[in-house]
Formats: structure tokens, sequence, C-alpha cells
């Protein structure tokens, strides 16, 4: 499984831009050990030609590409794989990708670990994998230039070959591999100008998609090694709660089930499938100690951040005299607004399968983290990090859960198999899943605005209360400043309006629920809250909200023009049939701009979505139809956020378990949606995320045009 | 002793009988292009074929399937040569992937039953679908190109 290639040094070539940018430095050991874009186990065939950690080009004129970056459906597996065919102006068709070990050399460049979240991928890898190409490209003409016996100069690559002036002057990159291995890899290898781009900017097919559609696609759930056994594991129905006393003869007692072994987050039923795991684990009898969160409930936590939020708490922002403009103000504007708990509910739950032996421990997971999984994971087996191996198999999406900062699923994975001595699988059932913690949080928002007597908005304050989630992780280091959590005032202290006053605090209760970043973060709640009261605030100016934005986005030319590209062709401003309205909401996030405009109506309370018209400015776009793909996901995502979903807890227990109480947007339901993308370029930014904020204050606010009622608490549920 | 009819082939399982279709197609059989999602006929991930018929095999019991035609995502070609398959391609409409299969086989039995499907009737056939991925705009989108490929075929 594992080619027996040994680290060999390669050269260190700086990149052009970015701190700490390394291209290439060695071979991986555990490379050819990774999964290819299908998921599957690719060949163990020679590898003539590595020079680099990111390709491989076999004598059979294969480019395999290794991706760092996991693929939850965001289209990595295609978008990176373009950068590096672009420089090495390789064949396409021949394109192949594999899924990278864990190794120093796919660190993220920015965050120095392996992994895959902030909407990062195509910014952290946009220099590195063009330089991967270029710099093979370099080698391959260079193994035919001393193959013909001519300068490298007179030479050229073109869809898989290098091509020469003279008669015959055509070799295939596969024909070139053993020699261009011998070469000597060059430095600082100049990149295209981006004019002169074949694959960069244009809709591509995305390469994982036949495995998508036949079944084949292996996603962590289908992994199986050999001896493998199943197993579900009873978790306290209070968060941090343990095992106080259990008796598991009944469960030992149903047929397939092998084992029950004790573990730190509860009880694991070893079985010879899910299906006996799953009804062993039914027939346990366990008491919990339930430990300091047994009376935990939301409704009491609601009251404690909505009198939280009546005081200003710890200063994020101040610019200006908040405090006197507001008192000096011809009128104020005073609103609150709060979201729930929620939960990612990925459609593949948790799993991950382990198979540890004396000195070694092997890993297959859908991981987002795996350099602090492989750590996690090393000091639960009692190993060494490089003792530990993940084979990061497909993600049956992520959205941040798959990144969690205590490794929690990959751990528990590692200690039922330290415990029942055996390879195994461990399962997550929906209801493990929607009642398994590391939500985003829930939070609460108190807004003020002071208006002028003409109608200017001059004094903008916001009192966030929610927990943070960094604290207590590795991150906190990283993510915490003088006490407050960048994640939790995120989009709410980078205001992008220019109003002369502003002022942004927080309170971060301590809360028992673990909690943890959600698709967007803390622009989810705080897109919400900014952009919703941004419309009330609008209202009282008698200003237009579009025409509102636009005079305060004067200093913010790329997001202005967004916003006018949006209400243009939303059609702002031109009639509606009657009972819809239009709301409309912009937000930066992840380095790039989105505006958004909604068109719903309200019948009988209920809201219907008919239309969502998007706009975004990421830069320069590497696979436009992505973009496309990631941003109608993201407007999905962000609906179902918005109309129907929450995690409540009474008695420290969640209330909701699947999906007929944790409901997700369904096809009916689902808008008609139009993107556009601002032709830029600028550096690549964002998109996996940035879609999700402005969705729901859009929706908001269109539903104050069609109904004249203010929404300002999530889900939205029924109106009036 | 169970036997089943998956994909034409007729395999013998020996499991319990109240175990889910699901698991035994999964585990027993091996065929994984079928997922489990939520364990509630909620989601629709799960979805095969039983006698023509678009079911969510985790809360079939597998003695209930036996002796009929069963057909999953592995069964509906074997080159990608669906209808479905190749739309689903053409416009890229998986992102992650897992709910795929399920989607397309519920949209398999819409097309087989209507060669011309309305936006109203994908709803209907297509509801009992999720999709957390958002991949709704699309599936709506390939259905219609499938149809229309079908009708050219």
């Amino acid at each position: 499984m594992t080619n027996e290639i040994k680290r060999r040094s390669f050269l260190k070539v700086s990149a052009a831009a970015g701190g700490g940018l390394l291209l290439s430095l060695y071979l991986p050991e555990a490379i050819g050990a990774g999964l290819d874009a299908g998921g599957r186990q690719p060949g163990t065939a020679a590898l003539p030609f590595m020079p680099n950690a990111f390709v491989r080009i076999g004598s059979d004129d294969s480019v395999t590409v290794i991706v760092n970056k996991s693929e939850m459906g965001q289209g990595v597996y295609t978008s990176l794989p373009m950068l590096l065919a672009e420089e090495l102006e390789a064949d396409w068709s021949k394109i192949k990708v594999e899924s990278a070990p864990v190794d120093a050399a796919y660190n993220h460049t920015t965050f120095g670990i392996q992994m895959t979240g902030g909407s990062t991928s195509t910014a952290s890898e946009w220099d590195r994998f063009r330089k991967a190409g270029a710099t093979a490209r370099v080698m391959l003409i260079g193994a035919a230039a001393q193959q013909w016996g001519v300068d490298s100069q007179a030479l050229r690559a073109e869809n898989g070959f290098v091509i020469g002036p003279g008669r015959g002057q055509r070799a295939s990159f596969g024909s070139l591999a053993d020699a261009a291995a011998k070469i000597a890899a060059p430095q600082d290898v100049p990149l295209k100008d981006p004019k002169d781009f074949k694959l960069i900017g244009k809709a591509t097919r995305r390469l994982d998609t036949p495995s998508k559609v036949d079944g084949s696609a292996q996603f962590g759930l289908d992994v199986k090694i050999p001896g493998m056994m199943t197993a579900v594991v009873a978790r306290s129905p209070v968060f941090g709660g343990k095992v106080a006393s259990l008796n598991a003869d009944a469960a030992r007692a149903v047929s397939g089930v092998r084992n029950v072994v004790q573990i730190p987050s509860g009880v694991a039923v070893i079985a010879e499938g899910f299906w006996p795991a799953k009804l062993g684990r039914e027939k346990l009898d366990i008491k919990w100690d339930e430990g300091q969160n047994a009376n935990l409930s939301t409704t009491g936590m609601r009251e404690q951040y909505a009198s939280l939020a009546k005081k200003p708490g710890k200063l994020a922002r101040r610019v200006g005299d908040p405090a006197g403009a507001l008192a000096s103000a011809a009128k104020t504007v005073t609103a609150e607004y709060e979201v729930p708990y929620l939960a990612h509910a990925m459609m593949e739950p948790l799993n991950c399968v382990v198979d540890l032996r004396a000195n070694s421990c092997e890993i297959w997971t859908g991981t987002q983290f795996q350099t602090v999984d492989r750590m996690a994971a090393a000091a639960v087996a009692g190993l060494k990090p490089e003792q530990v191996q993940i084979h990061t198999t497909l993600l049956g999406g992520g959205f941040g859960r798959r990144a969690n900062p205590a490794s929690d699923f990959v751990i528990e994975a590692v200690q039922v198999a330290k415990a029942a001595k055996t390879p195994v699988k461990v399962i997550w059932t929906r209801e493990d899943d929607i009642r398994g913690g590391w939500y985003r949080p829930m939070w609460y928002d108190r807004m003020q605005a002071g208006v002028d007597v003409s109608g200017n908005p001059v004094a903008w304050t916001h009192t966030i209360v929610g927990q943070s989630i960094m604290e207590g992780t590795a991150f906190e280091a990283f993510g915490i400043k003088d006490g407050i959590d960048a994640a939790s005032v995120e989009g709410a202290a980078d205001l992008l309006y220019g109003i002369p006053n502003l002022q942004v605090d927080l309170h971060t209760p301590k809360i028992g629920v673990p909690v943890m970043w959600w698709r967007s973060v803390g622009h989810s709640h705080n897109g919400f809250a900014v952009e919703a009261f941004f419309d009330e605030v609008a209202h009282e100016c008698g200003k237009d909200p579009f025409e509102l934005r636009r005079a305060l986005l004067a200093n913010q030319p790329r997001m202005r023009a967004l916003l006018e590209l949006v209400a243009e062709k939303a059609n702002w401003g031109k009639p509606l049939p009657t009972g819809r309205g239009r709301g409309i909401a912009t937000h930066f996030s992840f380095d790039s701009y989105v505006a958004q405009v909604a068109e719903v109506s309200v019948d009988n309370g209920r809201v219907r979505v008919h239309r969502v018209v998007c706009a975004i400015d990421c830069g320069r776009v590497v696979n436009p139809d992505t973009v496309k793909a990631q941003l109608e996901g993201g407007i999905i995502f962000g609906l179902t956020a918005a109309l129907k979903d929450e995690i409540t807890l009474d008695r420290g227990r969640v209330q909701q378990r699947n999906f007929h109480d944790y409901p997700m947007l369904r096809i009916n339901e689902a808008p008609e949606i139009e993107v556009h993308i601002m032709p830029s370029t600028e550096k690549p930014t964002g998109v996996g995320e940035p879609g999700v904020p402005p969705v729901a204050p859009a929706v908001a606010n269109a539903i104050f045009a069609a109904t004249g009622t203010r929404v300002r608490k999530l889900p939205i549920g029924l109106v009036g | 002793m169970i036997t089943l009819n998956v994909n034409g082939k007729a395999i013998n399982v020996d499991v319990d009988p109240a175990t889910p279709l699901l698991w035994v197609l999964r585990e027993t059989i091996g065929l994984t292009g079928t997922k489990y999602g939520c364990g509630m006929a909620q989601c629709g991930a799960c979805t095969v074929h039983l006698n023509g018929e678009a079911i969510r095999s985790c809360v079939k019991r597998v003695a209930d399937a036996a002796g009929k035609e069963i057909t999953t995502i592995e069964g509906l070609s074997t080159d990608l040569s669906h209808p479905l398959q190749k739309a689903w391609i053409e416009i890229d409409v998986p992102q992650c992937g897992y709910c795929q299969s399920g989607q397309i086989m519920s949209a398999a039995v819409l097309l087989a039953e209507n060669s011309k499907p309305t936006d109203r009737d994908i709803d209907e056939a297509m509801t009992g679908n999720i999709c957390r991925c958002g991949t709704y705009p699309r599936i709506r989108q390939a259905i219609h190109r499938a149809a229309e490929m079908k009708r050219k075929a």
C-alpha cells in the first residue's frame, strides 16, 4: 500500500509571495498512501518522476496530482489540479488525483498545519500548486533538451508533450519522466502571465463527478479493512457527563455483538456490523453521572444573554465617540437579534476507521484537520505522530465539523480500537450527530444606531453575547487577543459602512455546550444582525436600503460595485407582484465581497423564498462553475438556518435528534438562484463560506418589505 | 438464509431478517453506493428500487425484500450510460456527492414513469431526498436534461 520511497531532500523554493511559503520540500515518506479522486486506493505503479510533493508523472503519461486539501464538495480535487496542470501544460484528460498523506510538506501556507478550512484552499495553494507544475515542466523540458542535444530555450511544453523546432522533436511527458527525474529541480521558476491561462478561469467539469454518480466514490463510511468490526458509542445525554455504572449483559447477548468497552466518552458496543451494534447499544443499562451541565437550558441561557446584552462588554473596536454621538443623535434605533445553536448535519454522519497495532496506527476518515488529528491520535495510541497514518477519504460534507479542535471523532475511534483490540469502524448515527454538540454557538446581539437630522446614521453600537469557539482549544493563542475571540466579532467589528462613530463589544459567557466553527463561523450570526439592523436603520432614516448602503460604501469600491451589480440584476426598485418583497444584504467575509437580493412572499405566515440573486467578488477565479455551485450551496445552507433550524436544550438534554425535528431545506422549497461573478485580477479569496452570511438578512429584509413585520430571531419559522 | 435479487444477481445472505436492507447491501454484499443518512426514511440517501419503486432501504426489513428485484446505484448502469448519470456529469450536479446515489435513484423512477416531468413533478418525486450541499437547482436542471436526452434517444 505504501510505496517504498525514502525521504529525499529536494530543493527548497521560496514562492514569490506570502510568508513561510515553501515549495516541495521533499518527498514525504508516505506518499502513494493516499486515495484517488474517487476516494479509492490507487495502484502502486513505479514512480519514475515525482519532482515535488504535489505531482507524479508516470511512464504511461498519467499525471497524478496529490491534493493536500480535503474534498468535501467544494471542488478542490478539480480546482487545485487545474492550477498545477495550467503551469505544467499537462493534458487535462490525463490528470488523476490522490489525497495527500499527512506531512509537513502539505501544511497550510498560512496556518502551518495540514487542514482544510476558512475558505482558504485556493488562496493557500494559488502560488504553490502553480509553482509545482511549472517546476515539473521545466524539468521535463530539460530532459528533452538533453535527449535532443538542443537548448531548452528552443523547446516548449503543450498538452502533455515537449515540442522542439526540429523534425520529430515531440516527446510525451511519460516518455521523458525517467530522464526528468535525474534533473535538478530549478529554483524560482517564473509563472505564466494570466493572459496566457488556458485552464484557470474556464468552467471545468469536476474530476470527481463520475465516481459520485455510479456509487464508486469512497467516503469514510464505505471503508472496509480486514478483520474490521463496527462500533457505535453510547455517549452521555448531558455534555460532560460520565458513566456512573454499566450493565452490559443484555447488550452482549445480542446476536452479532462481540464486545462492549468503556471509553472516556461513554460505552462502545462492538459488533459484526452496524445493525447489531445499534441493537446492542439500545440494550445497554447505563447510569450517568450527569455532572454540572445537568440543568442547562437554552431558555435560561437566553435570559442570561439578554441581560448581559444590556451592559457593555469587552471592547472589540471603537471609532470616534459612539456614546456621545448616540446621545446627541436626532433619533436612535435599538433592536435585539438572536440566533440559536446549530448542528452541521453533514449528510455523511461522522465515522472513523482505525487499525491500531503495536507500532503503528492507520486511520481512514473524512477529516479536515489531518495534523491535529494525527497528534491527538498518537497521544491516545501512545505512539509518535509519525507512526500514525491518516488516509483522507472523501468527505460527505464538512462545514467545519470535521475540523474538530479536540479531534473528538478520531480519538474516540482510537480509544475504541485500543480498548477492544480490534480494527474498528466507529459510526455515528444521525441522532448521535445532532445531539453530539460542537455546535455553532447561540448568539444574542443588541444593536443601537443614532441618526442625524438629515437621516444619516452617525453612530452604530453592537453588543455581542455568545460563547467563544477558540477558548480552551490549541487555537486560543491564535484566535483570542485581549479577551476578544476574533471569530466572535468578525463581520461586526470590521463593518464596511462609513459610519463615523462605531463600537463593538463582546460578552463571552462560559457554557458547557461544546461549540466550534460552522460554515462562515462568526459571520453566520453577525451578518444577520448587522445587515438586518441596517435595514431597520435605513427605514428609520427614510431611505432606500440599497441607496443608503451605496452611500455608506463610498470608500469600499469593490463592495459598492458589487451592490450595484446585484441591484441591477435583481431589478431593485422595479415593481413586484402583490404580496412579494425584496430584501438586500451585503457581507464581507473570508476576504470576499458578496451581495444578495432575496425575493419572498409570506402566505399564512409561511415564508416562501422565490428567488435569490447573488454577486461575488472573490478575486481571480479558478473554476467559475465551482464558484457558482458553492454560492448556490451556501445560499441553500443559509436558508436552512434562516428558516428552519435550532438546537435547544432542556435539563441539559438536546431536544432535537434527526431530520424530522432538525429539518433541512428540500428541493420544493429551494429558490431560483442566480450567481454573478465580478471579473477581477486580484488574488483569489474565499468562496465556500461567504455565500452564507447575507442570506438570512436578505430574507428578513424581504419579509419586512412584503409584510411590514421585522424578523429579529432565527429560525424565522412562521411570520406574524 | 435469505435470497435477494440485487442488480440482476441472486445473492444468499445469512442475516437477522429484521436487519434493514441498507446494511445488508452495504456491509454484507459490499454495495456501498447506497448511503446511510438518517435511519428513519427522512433523507433519502438510502434510496434503492424495489420492483421498480423507489424505497428507503434504511427502514426496509431485508426479509421483506426477498424475492423482489432490488436495483442499487451500482445496477443503474455499468458504464455511466444512464441519461441521469450523463446529465449529472454534464451539469456537474454533485458537491460532496454523498446524497447523490439516492437522488439519482429517486429521479430514475420519476423518469421511468414520466418522460417529460414538470418542475412540480420533480418537486413531488424528489422532496424526500435531502442535499445538505444544496445542489437542488442543478438536480432540477439535470432531471430536465436527462428527460430530454431520453426522449431524443
